[in-house]
């Protein structure tokens, strides 16, 4: 399981994870979407041997996994895990990743650019989840001669994404400011400063279990560290706007908030059928019952690995073998049952 | 009646178009239908369709002027139009090539042309160095204004040897 659903980090009442991504094209070959099978294995040979004969200590510890080797629960899973992306999954003819074994560095090859160099962190971890995308960044670059210009930096094939390449996120869990209704200005005020927000399982899932991704926009004309201190700057702004709802929720409202949490967790703990929307919902109560003191004797690492767990991919992997949505409900239903024990 | 698409739930949502006199239903579950509908604002607003919509209304000027269908990149063959279209550029050249489209596009996402990050270690030696020598002539001009005249000529004489450096390189 991947080191940032398995472990606890920074700030963990409120941070679920902090991704760091770098987009990186090679010099003298087109962009992926118009790569053709030939040209993207031999791609894919170059950044392979960069990344596995390089002198770093890293090299021993990535697995490659050619996405069209693997079947589609395979690719669901990794892509819940946020090990690979939608688009390394269309591109599944040429795409490739390599992941190291911890599961917080995974480098994308072929994917909408050539590399896309990704390391996921638990918790608040933006300058060490920077520092690591920025070694296999030296590392890959040791033997590679990037696509990079002096005016317009590191070339992409979506000009969104010109200049550092960087995109720097943190998953955030916000469950008091959404039942206060505070969470518009939060919205609000993130767009107004060049940061978008999103929900974070994609499609028809808009922030599901109150769950945001916020993000930078902005690429090009802004360096690295300022992206990084713009984000932490907001991310610790909404910490403690979030800390200070949940205080007002319990102070004012605690019945309701206990009435709340104890439902849910009865539901988890005996329902036999359930939808992922529900159990991201009552999941998402239970932890902020456990931050609140509410409940006692609960495991948050069990809860944030049951939130991979319970997505469409991971289920159908922990249970090997395929399930209609029917099938699905049920079976997550009883996985719910037995980890909550 | 049973949703179509999931062939489970109760159809809760009904519609019926009509085209060219051909009358054709379709019963959903509230669940699918919405679920059509995400899928549909998904595709209105993919980033890359949401990039082409900016380019045609970037101005009367991008909107008006007639691309020659030879307005094409001589290394992949990506031409401006199929760039428009997909939002995504062939290769490092196309940017050298329709240059004078993309400013005001990267400038409209960006709100700048110009990079500050970082520089590649391996091939970036000699914009490294030119930042190097913009960062001195700031500071040069800084210590000649306060009049720290010991100062400026230590900075000179570090400009004058990255000079040298940079046409060496």
């Amino acid at each position: 399981m991947a080191k940032w659903l398995k472990e606890i980090g920074p700030h963990a009442d409120i941070v679920v994870s902090t991704r760091v991504r770098l987009a990186r094209n090679i010099e003298g070959f087109p962009f992926p979407h118009i790569l053709n099978e030939e040209k993207a294995e031999e791609l894919k040979k170059i950044v392979m041997e960069s990344v596995i004969s390089g002198n770093s200590t890293l090299q021993n510890h990535f697995n490659i996994i050619s996405m069209k080797d693997i079947s589609q629960i395979e690719r669901l899973n990794y892509l819940e895990k946020y090990l690979v992306s939608p688009d390394l999954i269309r591109h599944s003819n040429i795409g490739s990743a390599l992941i190291n074994k911890e599961e917080t560095i995974s480098i994308l090859i072929n994917e909408e650019d050539h590399i896309r160099v990704q390391c996921l962190l638990p918790g608040l971890q933006l300058e060490k989840a920077w520092d690591l995308a920025q070694n296999i960044d030296d590392l890959i670059e040791e033997k590679i001669n990037y696509s990079y210009e002096e005016e317009l930096g590191y070339l992409t094939a979506c000009p969104t994404n010109l200049g550092t390449g960087v995109r720097v996120s943190v998953m955030l869990h916000l469950p008091a400011l959404s039942l206060t209704g505070h969470i518009n200005g939060v919205l609000k005020a993130s767009g107004q400063i060049g940061l978008a927000v999103r929900g974070i399982y994609g499609e028809g899932t808009d922030f599901l279990g109150h769950l945001y991704q916020i993000s930078n926009q902005v690429t090009l004309g802004i360096t690295e560290q300022e992206i990084i201190s713009n984000i932490s700057d907001v991310t610790m702004q909404i910490i403690q706007n979030e800390r200070s709802a949940r205080d007002k929720l319990l102070h004012h409202r605690k019945i309701e908030l206990e009435d709340k949490v104890f439902r849910s967790y009865g539901i988890l703990k005996n329902a036999r059928v359930m939808s992922r929307s529900e159990a991201m919902q009552l999941i998402s109560d239970i932890k902020l019952g456990i931050n609140l003191g509410l409940i006692e004797n609960n495991n948050m690492e069990i809860l944030n690995e049951l939130t991979a767990l319970i997505q469409p991919g991971c289920l159908q992997k922990y249970y090997a073998m395929e399930l209609s949505e029917s099938d699905r409900d049920i079976k997550r239903a009883q996985l719910i049952r037995e980890m909550l024990g | 009646m049973i949703c179509q698409d999931c062939n489970q739930r109760a159809a809760t949502v009904h519609f019926t178009k009509i085209v060219q006199g051909v009358k054709n239903e379709t019963h959903l579950c509230d669940e699918c239908a919405r679920l059509r509908q995400n899928k549909s604002f998904d595709d209105v607003f993919s980033i890359h369709n949401f990039l082409a919509g900016l380019l045609d209304v970037s101005g009367d000027s991008v909107r008006k002027q007639e691309y020659p269908n030879n307005f094409i990149c001589s290394k992949c063959g990506t031409t401006y139009d199929y760039f428009k279209k997909v939002g995504r550029l062939g290769c490092n050249n196309c940017y050298i090539e329709f240059k004078e489209k993309m400013n005001p596009l990267v400038r409209k996402i960006h709100g700048n042309t110009l990079h500050t990050g970082k520089v590649p270690k391996r091939t970036g030696g000699i914009i490294k160095k030119r930042r190097e020598l913009q960062q001195l002539k700031l500071q040069l001009n800084d210590a000649i204004n306060k009049q720290e005249f010991e100062k400026a000529a230590e900075l000179r004489d570090k400009i004058n040897e990255l000079n040298r450096q940079i046409l060496d390189m």
